[in-house]
């Protein structure tokens, strides 16, 4: 186990009211503890995880703002904040996993006070931050292989139990190959065992870090080293693949969620929302990759952004099986908005235009709108409270 | 140290790996011209008071108007705002409400008491200001502030120029241009009233060591109607003029026709109707669309129950009634007449056909040129004559209020430094802030908020003020409608979103720096700035 060097002296100085943001119903009990020891529980939650703010026009949905109490504003804000993902990475320019995985894992890091273990995958995450005998990462962090996270963290949480230590927190992570294929078994394990680790799945839709091979979280159609785009149906087939998200509450753990780095906020409050809860619980986090999707290194979150307004990447909450929250659309765009800045989506439009299969990814994302209600009836605008003055 | 199996290195961070070698392009903090100071023709920093009012600091957000225009109250009212016609949020949702914020905040002004600050130095320069409008008044506060002494002189009994003399009460309370000139009189600007400067020669034996003129346009423009011998014919400007003025105020009869589809021809109707007239039409050449009146103000005169007769020209006035000849648009859009004849019933008809300056007293006044018109300046406003300057509405220039509060603020400078002996550098100006530069996801939906107003029945039979001003809650709302264009307004996105943790925060107000060491030149900073105020540059 290497732990950072770099001890998180922070976390004192830190000013943890993240969890006020949550609203508890049902048994408080079952909410702490988190089994559901067969029964499942009405669910305990009823708003979301982020309530967005409302008031102040001004960048209400940036990273900070110089107008909110500083209590209220993100963990990014924090010039004192972890960094738990520290400079010098050999993560590509614009990458999306790194950007990812400081968000989750600051959040988790305040969350927990900074006790936290975090049990990494082998994958592009790994192999960036830790080559021999540097590491980035400011918290105490464990890899040993690329399909068994969940089963090393599970382990970690069972050896934490045996101490009686349930001060520190685990959290496991990977990438989507490390998650939803060579992984997948031992996860749903941790899953039905209901064992308490928070999972992070960084997904960048394919096999990043051995040169971009397809994983069963591909998206159809898109290019991979090994779904090339020729022949007649160029690029990922449809009809094949995981939707994780959903197998994961299938298993009827206590919460699951999906988020973007598009979205730091709700990003944050669902870690915060997570680490709040005990058993399993499962976060799957869109991260664009640059390289691998053919995306201008600027545009990585912009493009994750037009993942989900186009709504092809639902962002939702689940708790025990059921889906309790969805993040709304707010701005629509088609899905060739979000295709079109990729050159892993470039055979779509060249050198002739697929309109068959563009229409079959917006059908998609159209089913998702209903699934998930992406598209609320439009709520007349009203004029929203100011909120109390900055105390800063 | 002893190491584990298999152990040969000591461990640690990849802060060694310093990976800012990586860069071709770095991010570089800009300030940009937001285009709502661009527009605005007395440049005013209206992103930058509109920060400080987001915040609620509303002294310092006055502090920051008063630096370029000391009429914020006045300005709140009368200005035609073109900052919101340039304003990028209107390609959002709406304009950012700055012509309501800001008369907020001069109304605040005047309730709280504040003031200008006084002058630091005293140079002993004499300055003569001709004319106490609102280009001479700016001209004088501005040179006050910079340490001169001022003398204005003015024709009138009362100060203000058209702002008293043209624009009426209910859109312009007097008590409110009382006070915002009363602060300048307060700095130590002496103001001469009733005095006609007839001679600007004599004015300069007088020993100034510089005069600004700034004498307006009060001469109403005539058209050549044939008329009766009692037909009751006036001009916009002196009616009123004389509403203001005079004790017995003009009466016009029942029904009273203007001339013209300028603002004052609106004014004048509307005070006719003010003072009792029952019926008011204004008699325009053109159509509508083609007024060169503001569409908001056509709007509050026709909810007044004012009429608008358009496509007419008048062609005979006589007692009691006129001909009017009916027009005809031709495929240029120009008027032609019909030949086609009506009859109206009137008991006066207001000329407000455009005003012309008297420009006498500098017709023979060496160096100075007189064009259409107007009086010749040159970049720095300064006339043919050396030592004399000129704005407003006597210069060539659109004829607002603003426009001639800026007049006063550029003449002030320079005539600051014709007086020290050197030139006026203006600063160079940053490029646009255009819309194409924001990234607008990260700014909330936030509705306008609209001031209200008096009903249109309820308010046409006096001179209640038309419009009220936005209360603190929906003032501050709307200022926070800002986007900030173009420059940094502490949102911490930057500091957020960078994938290597490059960007530092320096502390409150003093923004971010990046630190070159790790920035890898992706680029996401610049792309997800809300502002637009990071660019991309080449590393050399
Ligand atoms: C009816 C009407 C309504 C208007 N409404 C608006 C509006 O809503 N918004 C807007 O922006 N603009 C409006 N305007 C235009 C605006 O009022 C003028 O553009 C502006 O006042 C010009 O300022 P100024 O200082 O150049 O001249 P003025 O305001 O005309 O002031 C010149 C002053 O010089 C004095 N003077 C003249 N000759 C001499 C002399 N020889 N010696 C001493 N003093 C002298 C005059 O008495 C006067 O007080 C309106 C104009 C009119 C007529
Ligand atoms: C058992 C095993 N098989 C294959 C590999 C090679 N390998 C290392 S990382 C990786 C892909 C990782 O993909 P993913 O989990 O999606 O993470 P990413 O790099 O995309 O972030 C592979 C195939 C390995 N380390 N171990
Ligand atoms: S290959 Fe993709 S996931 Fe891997 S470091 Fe580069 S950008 Fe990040
Ligand atoms: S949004 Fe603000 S800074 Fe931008 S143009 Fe409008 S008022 Fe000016
Ligand atoms: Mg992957």
């Amino acid at each position: 186990m290497s732990s950072s060097s770099a001890s998180p002296s922070s976390a004192e100085s830190l000013d943890i009211t993240s969890t006020s943001a949550l609203t508890i119903h049902g048994p408080s009990t079952v909410a702490d503890a988190g089994y559901h020891m067969g029964v499942v529980p009405e669910v305990v939650h009823d708003t979301p995880a982020a309530t967005p703010v409302k008031f102040y026009q001004v960048g209400s949905f940036a990273v900070g703002n110089r107008l909110l109490p500083v209590s209220e504003r993100s963990v990014q804000s924090d010039p004192k904040r972890f960094n738990s993902l520290t400079s010098g990475h050999r993560a590509c320019q614009g990458c999306g996993e790194a950007l990812g995985a400081r968000y989750a894992l600051d959040a988790a890091m305040r969350a927990a006070d900074g006790k936290l273990v975090a049990v990494n995958a082998t994958g592009c995450l790994e192999v960036f931050s830790t080559p021999y005998p540097e590491t980035s990462w400011r918290v105490a962090w464990l890899h040993s292989l690329f399909g068994n996270a969940p089963a090393v963290a599970s382990g970690v949480a069972a050896a934490y139990k045996a101490l009686g230590r349930d001060d520190i927190r685990v959290v496991a992570q990977g990438g989507d190959g490390g998650t939803v294929d060579i992984g997948f078994g031992c996860l749903s394990g941790m899953f039905e065992r209901n064992d308490d680790v928070l999972y992070i799945c960084y997904d960048n839709e394919a096999y990043m870090n051995t040169g971009v091979q397809r994983s069963g979280a591909t998206p159809p159609a898109a290019r991979t080293a090994t779904t090339q785009a020729v022949g007649d149906d160029p690029g990922n087939v449809f009809g094949q693949g995981k939707d994780l998200p959903r197998i994961a509450m299938a298993h009827e753990i206590p919460y699951v969620a999906t988020a973007t780095v598009a979205d730091l906020h709700d990003l944050e409050a669902k870690v915060t929302r997570a680490m709040s809860m005990r058993g399993a619980r499962y976060i799957h986090v869109m991260v664009p990759c640059p390289l691998g999707w053919g995306t201008a290194s600027c545009d990585t979150i912009k493009i994750a952004r037009l993942a989900t307004q186009s709504g092809l990447w639902p962002v939702f909450e689940g708790e025990y099986g059921e889906v309790v929250a969805s993040t709304p659309i707010r701005r629509q765009v088609p899905v060739e908005d979000y295709l079109k800045g990729q050159k892993r989506f470039a055979h779509l439009f060249n050198p002739v235009r697929r309109d068959e299969v563009i229409d079959r990814l917006q059908a998609q994302a159209d089913r998702n709108i209903r699934r998930y209600g992406l598209l609320p009836e439009a709520t007349s605008p009203t004029l929203p409270p100011i909120a109390e003055e900055a105390n800063a | 140290m002893q190491k584990p199996f298999a152990i040969t290195l000591d461990v640690g961070s990849s802060l060694a790996n310093q990976t800012g070698s990586w860069r071709t392009e770095r991010p570089v903090y800009v300030d940009l011209l937001p285009p709502c100071n661009q527009a605005c023709p007395a440049g005013e920093n209206i992103q930058q008071w509109l920060f400080h009012a987001e915040e609620g600091s509303y002294e310092a957000a006055w502090r920051q108007i008063v630096q370029d225009n000391p009429f914020p109250a006045i300005m709140g009212r009368v200005c035609y705002h073109p900052c919101q016609n340039a304003c990028n949020r209107a390609e959002v949702d709406e304009a950012v409400g700055i012509n309501a914020v800001e008369r907020f905040l001069g109304d605040e002004a005047i309730r709280q008491g504040w003031s200008f600050e006084p002058p630091a130095q005293l140079t002993g320069k004499r300055v003569l200001v001709i004319g106490a409008g609102p280009s001479g008044l700016s001209a004088a506060y501005h040179l006050r502030r910079m340490g001169h002494d001022v003398i204005i002189r003015e024709s009138g009994p009362l100060v203000g120029g058209m702002m008293r003399f043209g624009i009426p009460s209910y859109r312009l309370p007097r008590d409110i241009l009382d006070a915002e000139v009363r602060r300048i009189t307060d700095l130590g600007v002496q103001i001469e009233l009733n005095s006609t400067v007839t001679d600007l020669e004599a004015a300069l034996a007088e020993g100034f060591d510089a005069i600004f003129t700034a004498v307006g346009a009060h001469i109403g423009k005539r058209a050549y109607i044939p008329a009766g011998e009692s037909a009751k014919i006036l001009d916009a400007v002196s009616y009123l003029r004389d509403v203001e003025t005079e004790e017995d105020k003009p009466m016009l009869g029942r029904r009273v026709v203007v001339y013209g589809g300028g603002n004052t021809a609106i004014d004048a109707a509307r005070t006719a109707k003010r003072l009792g007239a029952e019926e008011a039409i204004i008699v325009y050449r053109r159509t509508r669309d083609k007024m060169p009146a503001h569409d908001f103000e056509v709007e509050e005169a026709l909810e007044e129950g004012i009429l608008l007769k358009w496509l007419s020209t008048i062609k005979h006035v006589d007692d009691g009634k006129m001909v009017v000849e009916k027009m005809a648009l031709d495929e240029t859009g120009f008027p032609q007449p019909t030949g086609e004849f009506e009859e109206l019933e009137a008991d006066s008809l207001v000329l407000a056909l455009g005003q012309e300056a008297d420009l006498t007293f500098l017709e023979d006044v060496e160096g100075i040129e007189i064009n259409d018109g107007v009086v010749t300046v040159d970049r720095s406003m300064m006339t043919g004559r050396k030592g004399v300057f000129a704005g407003g509405d006597m210069v060539p220039a659109e004829r607002t209020v603003t426009v001639a509060v800026g007049h006063g603020k550029k003449a002030a400078r320079h005539i600051d430094a014709y007086l020290r002996g050197t030139a006026y550098q203006p600063a160079a100006k940053h490029p646009v802030a255009t819309f194409d530069k924001l990234t607008t996801w990260y700014y909330a939906d936030a509705p306008h908020q609209q001031r209200p107003h008096l009903e249109g029945a309820r308010r046409a039979s006096t001179f209640d003020e038309v419009v009220s001003g936005l209360d603190e809650r929906t003032a501050k709302f709307e200022a926070r409608r800002c986007m900030s264009c173009g420059n940094c307004f502490a949102c911490d996105n930057c500091f957020g979103v960078c994938p290597d943790n490059a960007v530092k925060k320096t502390g409150i107000g003093k923004g971010y720096e990046i630190d070159y060491d790790y920035c890898k030149g992706c680029g996401v900073c610049v792309q997800e700035c809300p502002c637009g105020s990071i660019e991309m540059v080449p590393e050399t």
